[in-house]
């Protein structure tokens, strides 16, 4: 037990840490890679909770694939971070009241456990126990049965964002030379190649 | 209380000691694969390849690794210190990181974890790190555009990985590796592996390829592509820190025959399943398969070109997307059909 508090101060103190650095470090490729450290610290959080199928979809999805080409994108930009930071005391306020709110938040969300724990028998689907089944065989149990039609909105919702995004940015141009598998492989001889007799001295 | 610090401090020596055992292990298999690589593609060139140091050029990688580390590192003037010099630490820890999950024998794991394969498929998706952070650090328009291609070729081939993955997990039931190596031992040996599965064989393939260009192999290996790009996101490596680019690398590759072993090729499971084979201890088998892979990705590199970059983008997205989700589908359809769906 000693050793889970000994590991969740560490990977919370890291955690903490590196959000500081990703506001306050002066280049933008730093304040990503910090973003990145913050991203696996939380998911070993999630490990430290036994929520280990939560903690690789962190890893995977917004590590691994998001935060990918978040960093692709502030490397190609180039964003002077100085300038931008100029008027930071003047947002300070309303800064520190949305923080403000989110606490009292999660305190009263916290709090009301805590003070009620009975209300944890209310949600329409338990969690299992460990012993009857892991956090991955439940999640998609729930997933994929009580939540089914919710979880397909989701990806709906995803899906029409993506096709927004390409509908957006997607530009024809005229006159790119495109590979076209199909029609390289149907050509043969016959169709690729003409033979023409040249008569001396005219040409084609 | 004493007693249960003497208890963890044991285990935890342990793990420690296991963990360095497999390391060296590792490395000194490492070590040979990379003269195994060289070997086979100047054998299919019909050259000799180094067979100046040791006998058969057998000492060549060690030759290598000491020419390296004496060397001097340099550092260039432009790039971001830092993150130049955390760039090949990050590729090589993650690449090793990940052995720590992988059963090489029956009960020979040091991390026997719930979701095995998922914390592999997590640490592998942060292999692009080590390329972008070397790239970008390096502050020179080579290694930039190596960083650039390979985010994006990395991204691309992990989708497909990904449903691969999914589908051997309908047919075993558990993200464990243990148990997916566990559910291809039947009466047949290898007909029971899951190559021999009609519905995942093609997933096979698609898995084998996949590899290819998640690690970087030829014909797949355009963040380095030599004849356009020098040597790519490595250009202003040297010394140690190329030492590291490249072990990663190995190890990474290492990795994915090794995976490729066990989701398809029955792990530690012997061929035949009887008396004169059974005797064969499993990690032997499984070393064996991971040649037997190696020497397949030793064989790719030889004999297939370079892919452009736009095909290498159109067989993830247009080709392997589509098969893969299709044969997840196909898979699904038949375990709920014939109700074989492991109960989980």
């Amino acid at each position: 037990m000693t050793l889970a508090i000994f590991f969740f101060y560490l990977l919370s103190a890291v955690l903490v840490a590196s959000a500081m650095m990703v506001i306050s470090s002066r280049n933008p490729v730093h304040s990503v890679l910090f973003l990145i450290l913050a991203f696996v610290n939380a998911a070993g959080l999630f490990v430290l909770l036994g929520a280990e199928f939560l903690a690789m979809i962190l890893i995977v999805v917004y590590v691994g694939a998001v935060a990918v080409l978040f960093l692709f994108v502030v490397m190609m930009l180039d964003v002077d971070f100085t300038e931008l930071r100029q008027g930071i005391l003047q947002y300070l306020p309303i800064g520190a009241l949305i923080g403000l709110v989110l606490l009292v938040e999660i305190l009263l969300v916290v709090g009301s456990w805590v003070v009620a724990p009975e209300v944890a028998a209310l949600r329409t689907t338990p969690t299992p126990t460990l012993a009857i089944a892991d956090n991955t065989a439940a999640l998609g149990r729930i997933l994929y049965t009580t939540y089914i039609y919710y979880f397909q909105a989701a990806g709906l919702v995803l899906l029409v964002a993506m096709v927004g995004a390409i509908v957006l940015t997607l530009r024809h141009k005229e006159g790119v030379k495109r590979q076209d598998v199909a029609a390289q492989i149907a050509r043969d001889p016959a169709t690729a190649i003409e033979v023409r007799k040249v008569p001396s001295r005219a040409g084609i | 209380m004493s007693e249960v610090v003497w208890k963890a401090l044991l285990q935890g020596g342990l793990i420690a000691l296991q963990s360095v055992v497999l390391l060296v292990a590792l490395l000194v298999m490492i070590a040979f694969l990379l003269l195994f690589d060289r070997k086979v593609w100047a054998a299919v060139q019909m050259r000799k390849g180094p067979n100046v140091v040791g006998a058969f050029g057998l000492l060549q990688s060690f030759a290598d690794l000491l020419k390296f580390v004496l060397k001097e590192p340099i550092i260039p003037a432009g790039a971001d210190r830092p993150v130049f010099l955390l760039a090949p630490l990050v590729t090589v820890i993650l690449a090793l990181a990940a052995w720590a999950v992988v059963p090489i024998g029956p009960g020979w794991v040091i991390a026997d974890i719930n979701v095995g394969i998922l914390y592999i498929f997590a640490i592998s998706s942060l292999g692009v790190y080590g390329i972008i952070m070397g790239g970008w650090a390096s502050n020179s328009k080579y290694p930039f555009l190596g960083a650039l291609r390979s985010a994006a070729q990395m991204v691309s081939y992990e989708v497909s990985i990904g449903f691969v993955i999914v589908t051997v997990l309908l047919w075993v039931g558990s993200l464990n590796l243990s148990q997916i190596v566990e559910s291809q031992r039947s009466a047949y040996g290898l007909l029971g592996w899951h190559f021999a599965n009609p519905l995942l064989f093609p997933m096979f393939v698609i898995f084998f390829i996949s590899a290819l260009a998640e690690t970087n192999r030829p014909p797949f290996d355009l963040p380095e592509a030599e004849s356009e790009l020098v040597a790519g996101f490595m250009v202003e490596y040297s010394s140690t820190p190329y030492l590291l680019f490249m072990l990663g690398e190995y190890v990474a590759i290492t990795l994915m025959c090794a995976m490729t072993a066990i989701l398809f090729l029955g792990g530690w499971l012997s061929p035949l399943p009887f008396a004169p084979f059974t005797w064969i201890p499993g990690v032997v088998w499984f070393v064996l398969k991971i040649w037997f892979v190696f020497f397949m990705f030793a064989m790719v590199k030889a004999i297939v070109p370079r892919y452009r970059y736009d095909q290498l983008m159109r067989l993830g997205w247009k080709v392997f997307l589509p098969a893969s989700l299709l044969f997840l589908v196909a898979s699904a359809a038949f375990l709920q059909a014939t109700n074989l769906a492991a109960k989980g």
